[in-house]
């Protein structure tokens, strides 16, 4: 046990900081995940400098262009990519589907599919919810019927995160309907401008467009697009549902939101006295820091298990449950010291306006953010889905 | 002891409630918010002829003589419509302050064109460095002449864009945060120096930083006495706490019932979600939040009338106890509903986010701890 780094890895410290100073694309400073305006191209923008880099996928088995990071090298690049307000990637194809595509799927797949992935030629989403089939995954009914070379999908996914954007899609069907429902669903790779695919977006009450729900009619997909053995694909989606967790503690993002809400409330007067130190404020953010100070050493438990070749178990749904809690709690905080100011929706209007502007700037936009954070707990596996895998499967109720 | 309602105040709710079962639905609730002007004028002249803008004045105003209980059954009401017009900024903030501190002439003129729809009212009683307190204060008015000047700027003042006047708090004498030496004025917003930058809110309503730039105002513009307006603004405050608790019970309610009812018919692992314990308990949870806020609105509403440390009391726990509920039925249900909690499409968000709002309006869950315990 030892909690300190080594030269080398405060060498590598710098070389990570120094790398985002030199690279980070100058349109994308200040933008967050979910900002309204970012374009396809601005998660491109950044995607390709990291892969450029060979830092795209650090994760990756070496062969397929991943960095033989120790587990705190990983912890090191995420800290730096955080720290300094690094635009994060979506997942579905670097973290989500690859790991299947490499584990899973057959040599030509790999071929083409993967360093498509990694340099950023495919935006993926995933298939998996449906409008019946939320917390139940395996109940869903969208059916893959074989016709030759072809399946036959017809169906609908839904709270498809960024589908508007998307090239492909993973995604699940029903391949045998008449056996138990973990049983008959196989994994797919749909090309998203297959005719019958229709896009229509899902506006969340924060305002934004994230997430979509898809029709499929008549879709036509090779059934060489299909990864590993018909009706396995259950199997595989647990595998990627496991990677899904991993990473999902946020601890990295939730320090650099914790600063922020502390800069927050040192700029908001209360009596004339900073907001940040209300000795009521200040012990609230004291709190979560605490928190989160205790999911970051869990996470580095999970992450040095899983570097020691054991794969992301159970208690990665502690991972999940806490990291949200946290990220939703802080959300929570910063709508309750912009105060009044929580209250404008400025979203598509200037901030500064034509004669003045509104309120504190760190203040514009926490509101929504707070409402689009409710997501956390309900994506990726309810948090009461998670707590009941932890109940049956760590401790065996 | 006695919590029953009047026949009257029967026939107020039933008449509330078809206004809002027959013209406000939710779609038709949320083409009113993303309307241009953000607001039905219409809606308003309704009110008016239900009598809902007469309630509480006097019947020499061209009021009903009611009182916080009838402007209670209007808010629940109003809070379970989602409704965005104005009736707690000018009904019962800016007609409270009227009422309160009016002069006979100021009563006359202005309580019955309030009465009958024909003016709408909104409060700046807040700025940008003032957070929750009332008396926290840069606005400035000078004594000119016969009359007054006034510069400053002040902070959401939500139903501005809809309003035609102002009433507005502004130092006449004293330091930032002194008690003593602030007064109300009764603004034109169309008046030389007003400028306003308005925007929509998140929870669908209208709200406008205002900037008052040497605004020349007569000695007829001053509401009640100079200097002396803390007490009063204060007393409205808490009355419109009190409405704003009715109102956020109504959204309560909603979002517990609807909760239940999805609860109930929403199937997962071959059964409704509602058969599971962990999912009734936390619905248990939010009846239970549901019952205690209502408790606490019939207290203030009740209490209003009394000594001010009593005022205060009822008026800050009431306000803590719905924002604390508030907080936990909003997330629940958005939480219960799964994705389609999230979305703008189901009416569930827009409650949720009304919410969120009600606890930050006229202070938040720790300012009326803090003021509960100050005047305990």
């Amino acid at each position: 046990m030892d909690l300190q780094f080594t030269p080398e890895e405060i060498a590598f410290r710098d070389e990570v900081r120094d790398f985002i100073a030199a690279k980070y694309p100058a349109q994308l400073k200040g933008r967050r995940r979910g900002d309204a305006d970012l374009t396809k191209q601005d998660y491109l923008s950044w995607h390709k400098v990291l892969a450029e880099k060979g830092w795209v996928a650090p994760s990756w088995p070496l062969e397929y262009g991943g960095q033989d990071w120790t587990s705190t090298q990983k912890y090191i690049f995420n800290n730096e990519m955080a720290r300094a307000e690094c635009l994060q990637l979506m997942p579905f194809g670097l973290v989500m589907v690859a790991p299947v595509i490499w584990t899973f799927g057959r040599q030509d797949q790999k071929d083409y599919f993967l360093p498509r992935i990694y340099n950023g030629e495919d935006w993926w989403c995933q298939g998996y919810s449906e409008p019946g089939a939320g917390s139940d995954l395996a109940s869903l009914t969208t059916r893959a019927v074989r016709d030759g070379d072809h399946y036959i999908v017809n169906g609908s996914k839904t709270w498809t995160t960024m589908a508007q954007f998307a090239d492909m899609m993973f995604c699940l069907v029903r391949t045998d309907p008449d056996v138990k429902p973990q049983k008959g669903i196989s994994f797919l790779l749909i090309d998203m401008k297959t005719p019958g695919i229709t896009v229509q977006p899902i506006i969340t009450m924060d305002g934004g467009h994230e997430v979509n729900q898809i029709f499929l009619e008549d879709v036509r997909v090779p059934v060489a697009n299909r990864v590993g053995e018909e009706n396995e694909g259950w199997t595989y989606a647990k595998v990627l549902l496991g990677h899904e967790r991993s990473g999902i503690a946020g601890v990295a993002r939730s320090k650099q939101q914790i600063a922020r809400l502390k800069a927050l409330a040192a700029d908001t007067s209360q009596n004339g006295v900073p907001l940040s130190e209300d000795p009521d404020f200040s012990r609230k953010i004291a709190a979560l820091e605490i928190d989160l100070l205790a999911l970051e050493y869990t996470d580095l438990r999970v992450l040095a298990s899983e570097s020691a070749g054991n794969g992301p178990g159970p208690e990665s749904s502690i991972l999940k449950i806490k990291g949200t809690e946290v990220q939703q709690r802080i959300t929570e905080l910063l709508v309750e010291a912009a105060g009044y100011y929580g209250n404008p929706y400025l979203r598509g209007m200037s901030y500064e306006g034509d004669n003045f502007p509104i309120g504190p700037e760190e203040a514009v936009g926490t509101a929504p953010e707070y409402f689009n954070m409710r997501k956390t707990s309900i994506y990726g596996g309810s948090n009461e889905i998670q707590r009941n895998i932890i109940a049956k499967a760590v401790l065996g109720l | 002891m006695d919590f029953s309602f009047t026949e009257e105040q029967t026939l107020l709710r039933n008449s509330v409630q078809r206004f809002i079962q027959d013209n406000y639905d939710f779609d038709s609730r949320q083409k009113i918010v993303h309307s241009d002007s953000g607001w039905n004028p219409d809606h308003w002249k309704a009110f008016a002829e239900l009598g809902l803008l007469a309630a509480p004045f006097d019947e020499q105003y061209g009021g009903f003589s009611g009182g916080p209980v009838e402007t209670m059954i209007v808010m629940e009401e109003f809070g379970r419509g989602l409704v965005v017009e104005p009736y707690l900024q000018t009904v019962i903030l800016c007609g409270g302050l009227i009422n309160m501190a009016g002069s006979e002439k100021q009563k006359s003129d202005l309580l019955p064109k309030i009465a009958g729809g024909e003016l709408v009212l909104a409060c700046a009683y807040a700025e940008p460095q003032g957070r929750y307190n009332l008396a926290d204060l840069l606005t400035r008015a000078e004594k000119s002449g016969d009359g007054y000047v006034l510069n400053g700027q002040k902070a959401v003042v939500v139903g501005a864009p809809w309003a035609d006047k102002l009433i507005v708090s502004a130092r006449t004498s004293g330091d930032q945060r002194n008690k003593d030496g602030i007064s109300l004025f009764i603004v034109d917003k169309a008046a030389d120096g007003v400028s306003t930058r308005d925007y929509p809110t998140v929870d669908g309503q209208r709200a406008s930083e205002i900037k008052f730039e040497n605004v020349k105002l007569d000695a007829a513009a001053l509401l009640g006495a100079e200097g002396a307006a803390l007490p009063v603004l204060e007393a409205a405050v808490d009355a419109a706490i009190a409405g704003l608790c009715a109102e956020a019970v109504g959204c309560m309610r909603v979002l517990t019932d609807a909760t239940v009812e999805y609860c109930k018919t929403r199937k997962q692992f071959g059964q409704p979600i509602g058969n599971f314990q962990v999912l009734q308990h936390r619905m248990v949870d939010m009846f239970m939040e549901c019952e205690q806020s209502l408790s606490m609105t019939y207290m203030v509403n009740l209490k209003l009338d009394e000594d001010e440390a009593e005022r205060v009391k009822a008026a800050s726990s009431a306000k803590a106890q719905i924002g604390k509920s508030g907080r936990f039925v909003g997330q629940q249900a958005v939480q219960l509903h799964g994705g389609m909690g999230m979305t703008d499409e189901l009416n569930v968000g827009h409650y949720f986010k009304r919410l969120t709002m009600i606890d930050s309006q006229f202070g938040n869950v720790d300012y009326h701890l803090r003021r509960f315990a100050a005047a305990s």
